[in-house]
C-alpha cells in the first residue's frame, strides 16, 4: 500500500494515530498507583516494587501517596468498617478516568475473617475494575492485574466515558 | 514469697496456676507485688466471658493480670471474678502499659475501670455498640462506621497539661491512617508548633480484624493460618509461637529434631523481620539504595521458603505437636545461599550508613526512651533491649535448646533510634550463628510428637486401614483435644515477647484465645515520645519501633 499524507512526508519519523489510542497509548504505560496497603499484601506488593519483579517495567513506579495524583488504586489488605469511610474518601479524590485494583482475599470478600469487624469486599463501598486472588497474591499475580487493567485502558474514550457514568451505590453512599 | 503479703490480701487460693484475688483487693495486690516484689513488668491484661463455659461460675466475668519481676525469671497471673456492673480499679498509675490494655478491656468485654485517664474504645470504631468478645455477640455481626473519631477528646488534656489552654497558634496534622510513613494504617494526631511537635496521640484498630473471636469458631490447626497474618513479616514465629503455647497445654515436647527445625527456620524468620524493618526505616530517612540491599535477600529466603513450605509469605509450617513435614533434599545449601545473601546485602546496606554523618544525625538521640521507661511501657524485643535492658526470652526463659546455643544478646546504650536499628542489625547476626551452629548439630529422628491424639497419621496408613483414616477423620474434625485449663506460654518474636493466654474447655476449639502483641505496647508509647521532635523524626520513631499492624490490631 502506498504511503500517504504526512507519513510519506516525513518517513520515519511520524506516525500517524487517532488522539484516542496516543492518549490511552500514554495512559496506560505511566499509571500511578495509590497503594492502598493495610496488610500482608503490602508486604506482597513490596516485592513487587523491588528489584526482582520491579513493576517499572510496566511504567507503573511512581507510586504516589496523594489520591489527587494517582489513577491507579490498589487496595492491598484487609479493609476493616473503621477503615472503609477513609477508603472511600481516598476514592472520592481520585480524578477520571480511575482504576481500582482489589489485591488478595481479604479486599475482595473479607477472606476468612468473617466477623464483626472485617469488610466482607470493598466493592460494597467502591466500584472495582480488577480482582486479584491469593492469600497473599504472588508478585506475579500483582502484575498480571497491572495488565488487565491498561487492556482496560485502551479501550476507546467511547468507553471511559459510559465508565464515568456508571451507577455505583455503595454501603457508604447516603 | 507471697505470703509476705498484708493479711488481707488472700494469695493461697490458688487454681491452674493463678492467685485468684478478690476484685477489691486487686489492685493492693499489685501495687505490692510492684513495690515490694519488683514485678515491675506488666505483660497483659484481659478478661474473660464464662456465661458459655461448660462448668458454672457464680459470676460472669475474669480479669485477669500478667505481670513479671525484674528479673523476667518467675511470671505471677493474678485472677478476679466480677459481675458486668463491678468496677476496677485502673492500675495506670502504677504501669503505663496499663492503658491501652484496660481500653482494650473495656472495648472488647465491656468491663469498667476506675480512674482510668481516658476510658474509651480502642480497637473498633465510635459507632460500635456492643463488645464483641463478649460470648452473646454474634461472630459475623457488622456495624458500619460512617465517620472518624476526630481525637480532639485526648489531645485537649494534653495539650492543658503543658499549658496550652487556648490553642488558635497551634496546627493541627494528621499522619495516617493512610499515610506513606505510617507503615500500614496507623494514624498519629500532632499538634504543631511550626515544625515542632508540641502534643501526640496515635489511634489503632484500622486493621483490627477480629482474630481472637474468630480463633473462638476454629479448632486449634485452623488457627495456624490466622496466626501467619499476625505479624506477618515472621509469620513462621508466630505459628511457633501458638503451637508451642499449645503443646504447653497438652504436656508434650517436640522431637529434637523437630525443635531445631523450629529454631532454624524460626532465626531465619526473625532475620527477614528486621530486615524489612530496616529497609523501610532507611527508606523514611531517605536512604532508598538500603531498601535494595536489605530487601532483595529476603527475595532469596522467599524462594527458601516457598520451596519448604509452598508460600511466600504466609507459610503456616507449623502445627500443633509439629510441622507439616521435613526439611527437603538440598535445603542446606539453599540456606548457604540465602544466608550469603543476607551477609552481603547487611555489609553493603552497614558499610554506606555506619559511618554516615547524615544517619547519624537524624537517628542518634531521636526518640529516647530509657530502661525504666521501657520496662513500665512493656516495651519488649528488640526495643527493650535497645534501652539497655537485658530480656531476651531465649535468654531468660530458654526453650527448644536455646541454652545449648552460643550467642549473644545484643543491647543498646542509649534507647534512640540508632540504638533500636542497630539492636537489630546485630540480632541479624546474631541469628545467623545459632542457624550455623543448629544445621552443625541438627540429629535425625522423627519431627512430630507420636501421638494419635495430636499429630496426624502417615498417609500411608489413612488410605489403607480404616484405624487410620478414623484417626484422621477426627482430627480433622474434632480437633486436638486440649485438656481443660488457662495458660499462659512465650516465645521471643521478631518484635519481642509473643504470648498467647489460651483457655480450653477440654474440646477441639480454645474457649479463648488472647495474644500478647509486642506492638501493641510499644505503639501506645510512641505519642509521649514524639512529642519535642520534629515531624520528621516521628516518622522515623515509629519506623524505629517496627509496628506492624496485623499485630498491633488483630
Amino acid at each position: 500500500m502506498a504511503v500517504t499524507g504526512e507519513e510519506a512526508i516525513f518517513g520515519d519519523s511520524v506516525i500517524t494515530t487517532k488522539l484516542d489510542s496516543a492518549i490511552a497509548w500514554a495512559r496506560e504505560s505511566s499509571m500511578w498507583p495509590y497503594i492502598f496497603g493495610t496488610a500482608c499484601c503490602a508486604i506482597e506488593f513490596m516485592s513487587v516494587a523491588s528489584s526482582k519483579f520491579d513493576i517499572s517495567r510496566f511504567g507503573a513506579e511512581v507510586v504516589r501517596f496523594s489520591p489527587r495524583q494517582a489513577d491507579l488504586l490498589i487496595i492491598a489488605g484487609t479493609v476493616s468498617y473503621k477503615q472503609a469511610p477513609i477508603l472511600k474518601r481516598i476514592y472520592d479524590q481520585m480524578t477520571e478516568p480511575k482504576w481500582v485494583v482489589s489485591a488478595g482475599a481479604c479486599a475482595c470478600s473479607g477472606g476468612f475473617y468473617d466477623n464483626y469487624t472485617t469488610l466482607q469486599g470493598i466493592d460494597r463501598i467502591i466500584p472495582v475494575d480488577v480482582y486479584i486472588s491469593g492469600c497473599p497474591p504472588r508478585p506475579e499475580a500483582f502484575l498480571e492485574g497491572l495488565m488487565q487493567i491498561q487492556k482496560l485502558q485502551a479501550k476507546p474514550s467511547k468507553y471511559l466515558e459510559k465508565r464515568s457514568k456508571r451507577d455505583f451505590k455503595g454501603l457508604l453512599d447516603a | 514469697m507471697l505470703s509476705m503479703c498484708d493479711d488481707k490480701i488472700d494469695f493461697d487460693r490458688k487454681e491452674n496456676n493463678h492467685y485468684i484475688v478478690k476484685l477489691s483487693d486487686m489492685k493492693k495486690a499489685i501495687k505490692f507485688l510492684k513495690e515490694s516484689e519488683n514485678y515491675n513488668f506488666l505483660l497483659d491484661i484481659t478478661a474473660v466471658d464464662y456465661s458459655k463455659y461448660k462448668e458454672n461460675h457464680s459470676k460472669r466475668f475474669a480479669i485477669i493480670y500478667l505481670l513479671k519481676n525484674k528479673d523476667f525469671d518467675n511470671l505471677v497471673i493474678l485472677k478476679a471474678y466480677l459481675n458486668e456492673d463491678e468496677i476496677i480499679d485502673s492500675i495506670t498509675d502504677l504501669y503505663k502499659s496499663a492503658n491501652w490494655a484496660e481500653r482494650e478491656v473495656w472495648d472488647q468485654y465491656g468491663l469498667k475501670f476506675k480512674n482510668h485517664p481516658n476510658l474509651k474504645r480502642i480497637l473498633n470504631h465510635k459507632e460500635f455498640m456492643g463488645h464483641p468478645l463478649r460470648k452473646d455477640y454474634p461472630t459475623t455481626k457488622g456495624q458500619l462506621c460512617t465517620k472518624t473519631d476526630d481525637l480532639m477528646d485526648e489531645m485537649v488534656p494534653k495539650l492543658k497539661a503543658k499549658g496550652y489552654e487556648n490553642h488558635e497558634d497551634l496546627m493541627f496534622l494528621n499522619l495516617g491512617p493512610a499515610h506513606p510513613a505510617s507503615h500500614g494504617t496507623i494514624r498519629n494526631f500532632v499538634a504543631l508548633e511550626g515544625e515542632t511537635i508540641i502534643s501526640a496521640v496515635s489511634e489503632i484498630g484500622y486493621l483490627h480484624r477480629g482474630f481472637e473471636k474468630s480463633c473462638e469458631n476454629h479448632t486449634y490447626n485452623q488457627i495456624i493460618p490466622y496466626t501467619d497474618r499476625l505479624n506477618y513479616c515472621s509469620a513462621i514465629l508466630n505459628n511457633i509461637a501458638f503451637a508451642h503455647t499449645v503443646e504447653g497445654m497438652l504436656g508434650v515436647e517436640l522431637p529434637e529434631r523437630g525443635q531445631f527445625i523450629r529454631v532454624i527456620i524460626g532465626e531465619l524468620s526473625r532475620i527477614i523481620d528486621h530486615l524489612v524493618c530496616l529497609a523501610a526505616n532507611l527508606v523514611d530517612m531517605g536512604a532508598l539504595t538500603n531498601y535494595w540491599y536489605l530487601y532483595n535477600p529476603r527475595e532469596t529466603a522467599y524462594t527458601l521458603l516457598s520451596k519448604l513450605t509452598g508460600a511466600r509469605l504466609t507459610n503456616s509450617y507449623m502445627r500443633i505437636g509439629g510441622m507439616t513435614h521435613d526439611l527437603y533434599d538440598g535445603f542446606e545449601e539453599d540456606l548457604k545461599e540465602c544466608i550469603k545473601d543476607v551477609e552481603k546485602g547487611m555489609d553493603d546496606s552497614l558499610s554506606l550508613i555506619e559511618h554516615n554523618r547524615i544517619f547519624q544525625d537524624r537517628s542518634q538521640n531521636i526518640g529516647i526512651v530509657s530502661g525504666d521507661d521501657a520496662i513500665n511501657r512493656g516495651f519488649s524485643g528488640p526495643n527493650l533491649r535497645a534501652s539497655g535492658v537485658n530480656y531476651d526470652v531465649r535468654k531468660n526463659n530458654p526453650y527448644y535448646f536455646y541454652d545449648t546455643f552460643d550467642f549473644d544478646v545484643a543491647l543498646g546504650s542509649v534507647g534512640d533510634v540508632y540504638d533500636r536499628m542497630m539492636v537489630r542489625f546485630e540480632e541479624i547476626r546474631q541469628s545467623i550463628k545459632i542457624i550455623n551452629q543448629a544445621m552443625k548439630k541438627l540429629p535425625d529422628g522423627e519431627i512430630n510428637v507420636s501421638n494419635h491424639a495430636i499429630s496426624f497419621p502417615k498417609k500411608q496408613n489413612v488410605y489403607s486401614n480404616i484405624e487410620g483414616l478414623m484417626n484422621q477423620f477426627k482430627l480433622v474434625m474434632e480437633g486436638v483435644k486440649v485438656p481443660k485449663g488457662e495458660y499462659y506460654r512465650s516465645i521471643e518474636a521478631a518484635n519481642g515477647e509473643l504470648g498467647f493466654y489460651i483457655i480450653s474447655d477440654g474440646s477441639g476449639t480454645p474457649y479463648k484465645v488472647k495474644v500478647r502483641p509486642p506492638c501493641f505496647y510499644a505503639m501506645s508509647a510512641l505519642g509521649d515520645m514524639i512529642e519535642g521532635e520534629m515531624i520528621a523524626d516521628a516518622v522515623l520513631d515509629l519506623g524505629s519501633l517496627n509496628i506492624i499492624a496485623g499485630e498491633l490490631d488483630r
